[in-house]
């Protein structure tokens, strides 16, 4: 094959799913515009928004993958009343996973602050509001992925294949859709025991 | 090889590279903070920001899981001449050029309507346009590198490139919007 077949074949596969995926970072990014206000509020939010956004599709990425390996393996039953066992032990391999990075990502990032002499929230603001959006996202992302690689596989579709563009879509606007939901739920709280600073 | 399907297998094999990427995508928001003053100031440039970390992102690692596929068929060279490698880029830099200027305009609609803009449509498209081919060539060098490398030290490019990409051009997503922004608006 030439360049130019090589290059036309491979803009027509990509261009579909990168158009998907276009579409859900535009509607995150909406999200995101609508949240100016609890940005400021919690400062040190936003440096949190790649980590905890990169944490969801590398964490859900990966469960998608581990799922769609298992149905061709025949070890997981594409049936969500089947309740499988592997099944139920990777969703909460990965909801332990992601909190654990949410967390460590929240920490680290008060320290650099911190150490920046950077105006950052307190510390169980941020651990808090990662760990809130966390919780949410991730349930969220365990039920579209299942039922989505699923209904997919069931209908004769690869969903090897499926995993990836579903992950980054929802990911993105799942992730932080719930972000703004768990800043205001933490600031809420926070308002409600008498805020800080 | 394959995992146990155990919380506690799942989570030996998972988390350490998951610290790891954590650690590097602090630092694209570290950059992030660093122009918190102007992206709040602009609800446009707010909008780009997943939006173009998410599509550079993509762009590597679909040039990567081609990549690797070619390599696995071995019908891939590491050689300036290669139609496969070629084409392959050229791709990557064509899907740039189409994408971006939607997201830039995308982006500038939906920001107008949450409220004021700051910034003319054109603005902001140049900032989308400019940083989409910029970033799809950093892919197109990051994916070689990191496909390179793997192959170098006998890595199944497809455990390794992917999640690398992804994450390198999240950051340089972040730092060339930045860039866009000073030199543009």
């Amino acid at each position: 094959m030439g360049i130019r077949e090589t290059a036309l074949e491979a803009y027509r596969e990509a261009l579909p799913a990168l158009a998907a995926s276009l579409a859900g970072g535009l509607l995150a990014g909406v999200v995101l515009g609508g949240m100016r206000a609890e940005l400021r509020a919690v400062e040190g939010l936003l440096v949190l928004v790649p980590a905890l956004l990169a944490t969801r599709g590398n964490v859900y990425g990966s469960f998608g993958a581990r799922v769609s390996t298992g149905l061709h393996q025949g070890l997981v039953e594409p049936r969500v009343r089947a309740g499988d066992v592997r099944l139920r032990r990777a969703a909460v391999a990965a909801l332990v996973n992601g909190l654990l990075a949410s967390t460590v990502a929240a920490v680290l990032a008060f320290l650099v602050l911190t150490l920046l002499d950077a105006p950052v929230a307190p510390l169980p603001v941020l651990v808090g509001v990662a760990l809130v959006a966390g919780l949410l996202s991730g349930t969220a992302l365990t039920v579209v992925v299942v039922l989505v690689v699923f209904a997919g596989y069931r209908r004769g579709r690869n969903p090897d294949t499926l995993v990836g563009p579903i992950v980054t879509t929802t990911g993105d606007v799942f992730g932080v859709f719930f972000l703004l939901v768990a800043a205001r739920t933490v600031l809420a709280l926070a308002g409600f025991l008498g805020g800080w600073g | 090889m394959a995992t146990d399907w155990t919380v506690r297998a799942i989570t030996r094999a998972m988390l350490p590279v998951l610290l790891v990427l954590t650690a590097v995508e602090l630092g694209s928001g570290l950059v992030l903070g660093a122009f918190e003053d102007r992206l709040l100031a602009s609800p446009s440039l707010l909008v780009l920001v997943p939006v173009t970390i998410g599509t550079a992102g993509n762009l590597g690692s679909v040039l990567a899981a081609r990549l690797s596929t070619a390599f696995h068929l071995g019908t891939l060279s590491f050689d300036a001449r290669d139609d496969e490698l070629v084409g392959n880029a050229v791709a990557t830099v064509a899907l740039a050029v189409t994408l971006f200027p939607v997201i830039g305009l995308g982006a500038w609609t939906l920001a107008s309507l949450l409220g004021a803009t700051t910034l003319s449509p054109g603005t902001v498209l140049v900032i989308a346009l400019a940083s989409g081919v910029t970033l799809a060539v950093l892919a197109v060098v990051v994916t070689l590198v990191a496909t390179y490398a793997a192959y170098r030290l006998s890595l199944d490019p497809d455990d390794v490139v992917i999640p690398v990409v992804t994450n390198v051009c999240d950051v340089l997503g972040v730092v060339v919007l930045f860039a866009a922004v000073l030199v543009f608006a």
